[in-house]
């Protein structure tokens, strides 16, 4: 076992990170990774780096963060093809296999209790562990917004590399010096008409040594960067022809469904296949962990004929009901459970004199991710081999599985990593393809893709988890806001997701208190709290995981304490706040929605905002009574990414973020009865945002903060205050609970 | 059973119940159309019968009395159909995966309503589900397709 594996399935975090880090010593953080590439390289190709394949047809650039809708492909590829002088329409991208050379050195630092404003010493040795964790776990993951500032400087300095070992190449060859030569867009060029592709070049420069630290292009020499690029896969995906996981087609393939016990984690005790296994088209019915699964002539039989299986499943060890779990978050407001307390600023326990107690209890519901591709994988095992191909996050994680299941050693896996049909955290999870590899197993050498129904799909995420909070604050006689101090209650999505690897992590949970704890608001006496309630089911992260649900308590109850003040609210969040990026997206979203500005009766306007990822984002939303109902009639957000690589990008991230929060916010919830799997089965259970309720929408990009951030995340913890802020201002009725639809009706 | 899909006409020797989209699928190969929800809810399937919007997953292939059109029949990345350049022009797709089914309502429509107000685009694309929240975009490539498709 290699060092980045075992400490990869020592999945550290938090605090004991910043430890577990340093320990490792500085000098293998020091030394690069070897090229994953090298070992795959067909005939005629060459590689420069991690990140460049060069064949007689151009260059391919490995974007090693999977493509799940986000558009990172197209900006990673960008960051390569910006300093090597590459025409990026011509650019080829693919994710590229699994390997610690593509490990992400920002997400461990997004676990530690550091607060994104905090830019004192401490914080960012803390920052900087991350990194060096990072590369010591090899942890090849997409996730947390961290993509793009995980790649900003690495991948600009592969293209920057190769670019100069290119002219280097051309130099020798043509016996001048290496100063006489430049690029244009693919072609080393030079005095009296010199120009050679780099195509023609890359043998040669293959066998230059790669240098290290290469100056990089100012920003004002940018050509791809700081501006809006078509998306490679655009085209692809509005003509049918971009190959998602479920379009993977092989020789002779089976198509495959299964179904698992719908209390997660528990087996079947028991299954009668009789009827199934007589179905036309049935190949094979297989017994798996969690179930059994069924090999057939196409999906539509594998579907109907798993329907026709009759399951004995075994209990479900956690709480039957919503109301159960709901009962154990509310006993864990006590010292035992006591997860964190990050902040604790003033005295909150002791008032003033005659201050204006308020106290409010909040609850957010679990929520299903619900890609719009339902969860699916190919797996084919014949000759010792094992190719799997699957939208995953997690790509080095899923070949650690699949040794465990085959046996086989890593180099007779290959895992092709597709495009995904959306994620929003699930495919951080490979149950699914677990599944796969164990009917690939049983398949006779032939290739299978396995395709969940929508059913399987809601039945089996592992969603967003309940959350809770109690809130109290005091208004000072003079009318200033004097106190707020937060509870927060979750169980821990940390551990739930380790444990599925077998681990378990040291120290608190950032994501209990995070969206909450950390925001940049100036009240005298200010104490954000995390307990850690049990496990009530297993949960994952959900885009923008703790902050989803806390961004909510935290601002709503700031929005409370504002209006009990008889202040406005936009106007009191920007003078309470310290920290000028923050600041700025309020005063953005006033401008853009005219703040202030008088609004018909019956209609109001909220505003809400987080700190998450490292991004301010404020939001403001507009609504309307009418006889239908409650109507959404524009929303507008605001968001600093610090440096804004390709605006069109990040405005669709932005609006997809904020309307994917309010969606949710507004209709959807996962509630259990019985039996361990959720009430609602499919999407009419579980709208989100329908096109016609969808608000018109405008954004803006602010570059003041001083680190690049991504944008997947941050725009949707901000939408739900934002929009019950709205409610209270148009109706008078405050919302302390999602989904709202539980208490006012939606046009 | 005769099927006709993208102009092509097809032989399928399958469960006369089988859904289309299935047999478009995992019979022949047509991989386009998207499989989302398997109950007529969410769109991402829809394909066109004649010119009609059809939800491919609730549709039984023997209950097919015209010739399929996919997104693959609509055009294709050297030919682009006025709506899907309207997409490339708003960079309307986000993981995509609805996109197929947006287009192939939003086509449907467009012949049908040459002029559409902001209301009619909402009734029409109402009930196409998309997850990452491409709205807006779609709003404003359908009112760029109906430029394009009466200038065309
Ligand atoms: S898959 Fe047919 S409408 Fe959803
Ligand atoms: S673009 Fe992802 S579901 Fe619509």
């Amino acid at each position: 076992m290699s060092i980045g594996t075992i400490a990869r399935r020592t999945f550290l975090i938090g605090s004991a990170a910043t430890a577990g880090g340093v320990a490792f010593g500085v000098w293998r953080y020091r030394t690069p990774y070897d090229n994953p590439l090298e070992d795959q390289l067909a005939e005629g190709e060459v590689t420069l780096t991690p990140y460049i394949k060069i064949d007689t047809d151009g260059v391919t650039v490995i974007t090693p963060r999977i493509e799940l809708g986000q558009g990172t492909m197209t900006t990673l590829a960008a960051l390569v093809a910006e300093e090597m002088d590459l025409d990026l329409a011509q650019v080829r991208a693919d994710h590229g296999p699994p390997s610690a050379a593509y490990y992400n050195g920002v997400v461990s630092a997004e676990g530690m209790p550091v607060a994104a404003t905090d830019t004192g010493f401490m914080a960012r040795t803390a920052r900087g562990a991350g990194d060096v964790v990072g590369k010591f776990m090899g942890l090849h993951i997409t996730g947390g917004s961290t993509s793009i500032p995980d790649a900003f400087d690495k991948m600009r300095q592969a293209g920057a590399a190769a670019r100069l070992v290119m002219i280097r190449a051309a130099a020798e060859r043509e016996g001048v010096i290496a100063g006489s030569l430049w690029t244009e867009l693919g072609h080393v060029v030079g005095p009296n008409d010199l120009t050679i592709a780099y195509e023609d070049l890359a043998a040669d420069a293959a066998l230059l040594d790669i240098p290290r630290d290469v100056e990089l292009k100012s920003r004002s020499n940018w050509r791809y960067l700081g501006q809006s690029q078509p998306r490679l896969d655009m085209v692809p995906k509005i003509t049918g022809t971009a190959p998602f996981g479920i379009d993977i087609r092989l020789p002779d393939m089976l198509y495959a469904t299964v179904r698992s016990n719908p209390a997660q984690g528990a087996g079947a005790l028991n299954y009668d296949a009789t009827d199934a296994q007589e179905m036309k088209g049935v190949v094979k019915i297989v017994p798996l962990k969690t179930g059994a699964g069924v090999l057939a002539d196409t999906t539509w039989t594998a579907f109907r004929a798993a329907d026709l299986i009759e399951f004995d499943w075994a209990p479900s060890p956690y709480p039957e009901t919503s109301e159960d779990m709901a009962a154990a978050l509310a006993d864990s407001f006590t010292d035992e459970a006591r997860d964190s307390r990050f902040r604790d600023d003033g005295d909150v326990e002791n008032g003033s004199a005659e201050a204006t107690e308020i106290e409010a209890e909040y609850k957010v519901p679990f929520l299903a991710h619900a890609p719009l591709e339902p969860m699916n994988a190919t797996a084919w095992l014949r000759d010792g081999k094992l190719d799997i191909w699957a939208g995953t996050q997690v790509p080095t994680y899923v070949v650690d599985v699949a040794k465990d299941l085959t046996g086989l050693p890593d180099d007779a896996i290959t895992l092709h990593t597709t495009l995904a049909g959306g994620s929003f955290g699930r495919r951080l999870e490979f149950d699914f393809i677990a599944q796969t590899i164990e009917l690939a197993l049983e398949a006779d050498g032939r290739p299978v893709k396995m395709t969940w129904t929508r059913e399987e799909d809601f039945a089996h995420d592992y969603p967003r988890p309940m959350g809770m909070a109690r809130m109290k604050g005091r208004i000072a006689a003079d009318g200033q806001i004097e106190s707020l101090d937060g509870a927060f209650a979750y169980p821990s999505v940390v551990a739930s997701q380790v444990s599925r690897l077998g681990l378990t992590v040291p120290g608190p949970d950032v994501a209990i208190v995070a969206g909450g704890w950390d925001q940049p608001f100036s009240i005298p006496n200010y104490r954000m709290t995390g307990h850690r309630a049990p496990e009530v089911a297993p949960v994952s992260s959900w885009r923008s995981v703790g902050a989803s649900g806390n961004g909510f308590f935290h601002d709503c109850f700031l929005d409370e304490l504002i209006h009990a003040a008889g202040l406005d609210p936009m106007e009191e969040r920007i003078r309470l706040c310290w920290h000028d990026p923050s600041r700025k997206v309020l005063e953005a979203v006033a401008e853009m929605s005219n703040w202030g500005s008088p609004l018909p009766e019956g209609s109001g306007r909220g505003v809400g905002f987080c700190l998450s990822f490292g991004v301010p984002c404020a939001e403001v939303v507009e609504v309307t009574q009418t006889e239908r109902g409650l109507k959404l009639d524009r929303a507008f957000a605001a968001a600093d990414v610090g440096t804004a690589l390709d605006p069109r990008n990040l405005d669709a991230q932005l609006s997809g973020g904020m309307i994917f929060g309010l969606g949710h916010a507004m209709n959807c919830q996962l509630t259990y009865t019985a039996g361990g799997a959720p009430d609602q089965i499919n999407f009419p259970d579980y709208p989100a945002m329908r096109f016609d309720q969808c608000p018109k929408v405008e954004t803006r990009i602010l570059e003041n903060g001083d680190t690049i951030k991504g944008i997947g995340e941050p725009g949707v913890p901000p939408a739900a205050p934002a929009l019950a802020n709205a409610i209270f201002a148009a109706t008078g009725q405050r919302l302390r609970e999602m989904p709202f639809d539980k208490f006012v009706d939606f046009a | 059973m005769k099927i006709v899909v993208n102009g092509i006409d097809h032989e399928v020797d399958v469960d006369p119940e089988m859904p289309l989209l299935w047999v478009l699928r995992d019979v022949l190969g047509i991989t386009g159309p998207k499989f989302g929800c398997g109950i007529a809810y969410c769109g991402a399937c829809t394909v066109h019968i004649y010119a009609q919007p059809v939800r491919s997953c609730s549709l039984q292939v023997q209950d097919v009395d015209g010739p399929v059109t996919t997104i693959e029949g609509l055009g294709s990345p050297d030919g682009l159909h006025p709506v899907q350049e309207a997409w490339q022009e708003h960079q309307v797709a986000q993981c995509g995966y609805c996109q197929a089914g947006q287009i192939m309502t939003a086509a449907a429509f467009l012949a049908e309503v040459p002029d559409p107000t902001d209301e009619d685009v909402d009734a029409a694309m109402g009930n196409n589900l998309c997850r990452c929240g491409t709205y807006p975009r779609i709003r404003d490539a359908v009112k760029t397709a109906a430029q394009k498709m009466k200038e065309a």
